[in-house]
C-alpha cells in the first residue's frame, strides 16, 4: 500500500475517477436546496434600510423575545449537563436491569415528532394534568410560563448530552480512578480531579449542541409556551407571528438575528474547546 | 457498602428522571388516545382529513428519502475520496441545516417562491404553486434532513480509508463501478443508519411546515400540522389518537435504530 501511497503524494492528484461528476452534483444540490434559499433571506432583506430592520431587530418584543430564548435554553442545558452526565455514568459503568430500556428511550427524543413531544408536555403540566395538578397544588404553575419551555428544553436536549459523553467514560479506564482511591482520595475528590477534567470537552460538545438546538426549537415549545408576548414568546415565535401577519420585514430581520446567533453559539464553542484542550495539555 | 448505596442512589435518581421526562409524556400519548375508547380512537386515525394527512406526510418523508439519500452518498463520496481546496468549508455548508431554526428554514423557502420572492413571477408564469402548496412542504423537509445521511456516511468512510478505492483505480476500474463494488458494501449500514434517522426526522417536522404549508385541511396539511389542528379545536383525544400513530412509527424507528447499530459495531469489531 504505501507504494500507492508514493504514487498519490508524488502527483498529489486525485487517482480516484469521477472527481467532476460528483463535486459538480454535490454543489448544484446543496446550492438549490439550502444556498440559494438561505441567500434569498438576505436578497428579501435587501429591500428594506438599515433603521427599518434595526427597529424591528430592537423592537421591545423582539428583546423580550431573545431574553426568554436565552434564559430558558440556557436553564435547560445546565439541567441537561447535571442529568446527562448522571445518565451517562450509570448507563456505561453499572450493571442493573432495564438498563438497556433505559438506554434505548433516551433517544426518544430524536425519534418522537416535535409537536407530538410538545402536544405531551402541555397535558402533562397543564393544571389538571398528572403532573400539573400536584404542582399547582403546591402552588407552582408550569404550563404557559417559562418553566414550561425550559420542560419542553430539556425533553429536547438530553439525548445531545447523554450520547456526546457517553463514549468517553466507556473510553476511560476505571484503572485511573482504583489508582487515586488507592492513593487514598476520596470518592467526590476523584469525580472532581479525575473524572469530570476527562470528560469535560464533551460535555461542552453536549452543552453546545444541546443549546442551539433549545435556541431554534419550535415543535415542542409552542404548545407549553402559551404565545404570551413579553413573558413567554421565544424567539423563533416571533418570527412565525410575523409570517402570519406578513410582516416580512420582521420576520426576515429577526431570522437574520438567529442565524448570526446561532454561528456564534457554534464559533464559541470551537474557541472553548480549543481552550480546554490547551488547558488538558498544558495540566 | 458506601459504594452500593452510591450506586443505588445514582440508578434511582436517573431512572426518576427519565420515567417523568420521557416515559410520561410518551405514556400519556396512549392513554389519552384510548381515554375514550376504541370505537373513538379508529374513527380519529380513519377520518378523511387524517387520512389525507398521513398519506402527505409519507409522500414528503418518501421524496425526502430518495433526494437525501442521493445526496448525502455524492456528497460523502466527494469529501472522503478526493483531496481539494475548501473541503472545510464545504463541510460546514452541508451542516448548516442542523444549527438553523426550522422556522428559518420555511422562511428561507418563502422568500424565494413567496409573494416577495425574487422566483414569484416565474412560477406565477408557469402557473405551479411551491409554498402554501405540497412542493414547499416537500422542499422543506428536504432542508431540514439535508445533511443527516452524508453526517453518518463522512466519519464511517474517513475510518476506513480509501486504498481499496486506489488500487482499484490504479488497475483501471471506473469511478461508478468501484462504488458499487467496493465503496457501497463496505458503508450500507452507516447508509441504512442515516436513512432511519432522516426518516424519523422528515415524518416529524413541524416547523418549517408550519410555514410553508398554509394548512389546508386534506391538500397541505401533514400529520404534525394536522395534530396541531385538532389541538386548537380542543379535539384533545383525537389529537392524541392521531399522535399515537407517529409515536409508534418512532418506537419502531427506535428498535430499528438499535438494530443497525448494533450491525456496525459487529461489523467494525
Amino acid at each position: 500500500m504505501s507504494f500507492i501511497h508514493q504514487m498519490i503524494h508524488k502527483k498529489q492528484k486525485n487517482v480516484i475517477p469521477g472527481f467532476g461528476l460528483s463535486m459538480g452534483i454535490t454543489i448544484t444540490m446543496l446550492s438549490l436546496v439550502v444556498l440559494i434559499p438561505l441567500g434569498s433571506v438576505l436578497i428579501v432583506l435587501g429591500n428594506y434600510t438599515f433603521a427599518q430592520v434595526w427597529q424591528m431587530v430592537t423592537s421591545s418584543q423582539a428583546l423580550a423575545s431573545y431574553r426568554v430564548t436565552l434564559s430558558t435554553s440556557f436553564v435547560a442545558s445546565i439541567v441537561n449537563v447535571v442529568f446527562g452526565i448522571l445518565l451517562a455514568w450509570i448507563l456505561t459503568r453499572y450493571r442493573f436491569p432495564g438498563r438497556r430500556i433505559l438506554d434505548g428511550l433516551i433517544e426518544l427524543p430524536f425519534a418522537m415528532p416535535t409537536a407530538v413531544s410538545g402536544l405531551a408536555l402541555t397535558v402533562l403540566y397543564s393544571e389538571n394534568g398528572w403532573i400539573g395538578a400536584i404542582l399547582t397544588r403546591m402552588g407552582i404553575d408550569i404550563a404557559f410560563t417559562p418553566s414550561g419551555i425550559t420542560m419542553a428544553l430539556i425533553f429536547i436536549g438530553i439525548p445531545f448530552v447523554v450520547r456526546s459523553i457517553q463514549p468517553v467514560i466507556e473510553e476511560l479506564h476505571p484503572q485511573y480512578e482504583e489508582a487515586a482511591s488507592i492513593l487514598g482520595a476520596s470518592k467526590t475528590r476523584i469525580f472532581f480531579q479525575v473524572v469530570l477534567p476527562e470528560m469535560l470537552p464533551a460535555v461542552i460538545t453536549g452543552f453546545g449542541l444541546a443549546f442551539a438546538r433549545s435556541i431554534g426549537e419550535f415543535g415542542s415549545v409552542v404548545f407549553i409556551a402559551g404565545n404570551i408576548p413579553y413573558e413567554t414568546q421565544v424567539t423563533s415565535l416571533i418570527i412565525m407571528n410575523h409570517l402570519d401577519q406578513f410582516n416580512f420585514l420582521g420576520a426576515t430581520s429577526i431570522a437574520l438575528v438567529m442565524i448570526i446567533f446561532s454561528f456564534l453559539v457554534l464559533f464559541g464553542l470551537n474557541v472553548l474547546q480549543a481552550k480546554v484542550h490547551k488547558m488538558a495539555r498544558e495540566a | 457498602m458506601k459504594d452500593r448505596i452510591i450506586k443505588t442512589i445514582l440508578i434511582l435518581i436517573g431512572v426518576l428522571f427519565t420515567f417523568l421526562m420521557l416515559i410520561l409524556p410518551l405514556a400519556i400519548v396512549l392513554f389519552y388516545a384510548l381515554r375514550e375508547g376504541v370505537v373513538m380512537f379508529f374513527s380519529a386515525i380513519t377520518e378523511p382529513f387524517a387520512v389525507a394527512a398521513l398519506n402527505l406526510t409519507l409522500l414528503s418523508t418518501g421524496i425526502t428519502l430518495v433526494v437525501n439519500t442521493v445526496f448525502g452518498m455524492f456528497a460523502a463520496w466527494t469529501i472522503t475520496k478526493y483531496r481539494f481546496r475548501g473541503k472545510q468549508v464545504l463541510t460546514a455548508l452541508i451542516d448548516i441545516p442542523f444549527s438553523i431554526s426550522t422556522v428559518i428554514a420555511g422562511l428561507a423557502f418563502i422568500a424565494v417562491f413567496g409573494r416577495i420572492g425574487w422566483a414569484n413571477p416565474i412560477t406565477e408564469a408557469l402557473n405551479i404553486r411551491i409554498v402554501f402548496a405540497v412542493p414547499g412542504v416537500v422542499l422543506t423537509a428536504i432542508f431540514v434532513t439535508f445533511p443527516f445521511v452524508s453526517r453518518e456516511l463522512i466519519p464511517m468512510m474517513q475510518a476506513q480509508g480509501n486504498e481499496e478505492e486506489e488500487a482499484a483505480a490504479l488497475m483501471g476500474a471506473k469511478g461508478f463501478y468501484i462504488f458499487r463494488k467496493i465503496t457501497l458494501p463496505k458503508m450500507k449500514w452507516g447508509l441504512l443508519y442515516g436513512v432511519i434517522l432522516t426518516t424519523a426526522r422528515a415524518m416529524g417536522e413541524f416547523g418549517a411546515a408550519a410555514v410553508v404549508s398554509g394548512r389546508l385541511r386534506g391538500r397541505t396539511n401533514t400529520l404534525p400540522l394536522h395534530i396541531e389542528m385538532l389541538f386548537n379545536e380542543f379535539q384533545l383525544t383525537a389529537a392524541f389518537a392521531v399522535s399515537s400513530i407517529l409515536v409508534m412509527i418512532s418506537v419502531i424507528i427506535l428498535i430499528l435504530r438499535h438494530v443497525v447499530e448494533h450491525r456496525m459495531k459487529q461489523e467494525e469489531g
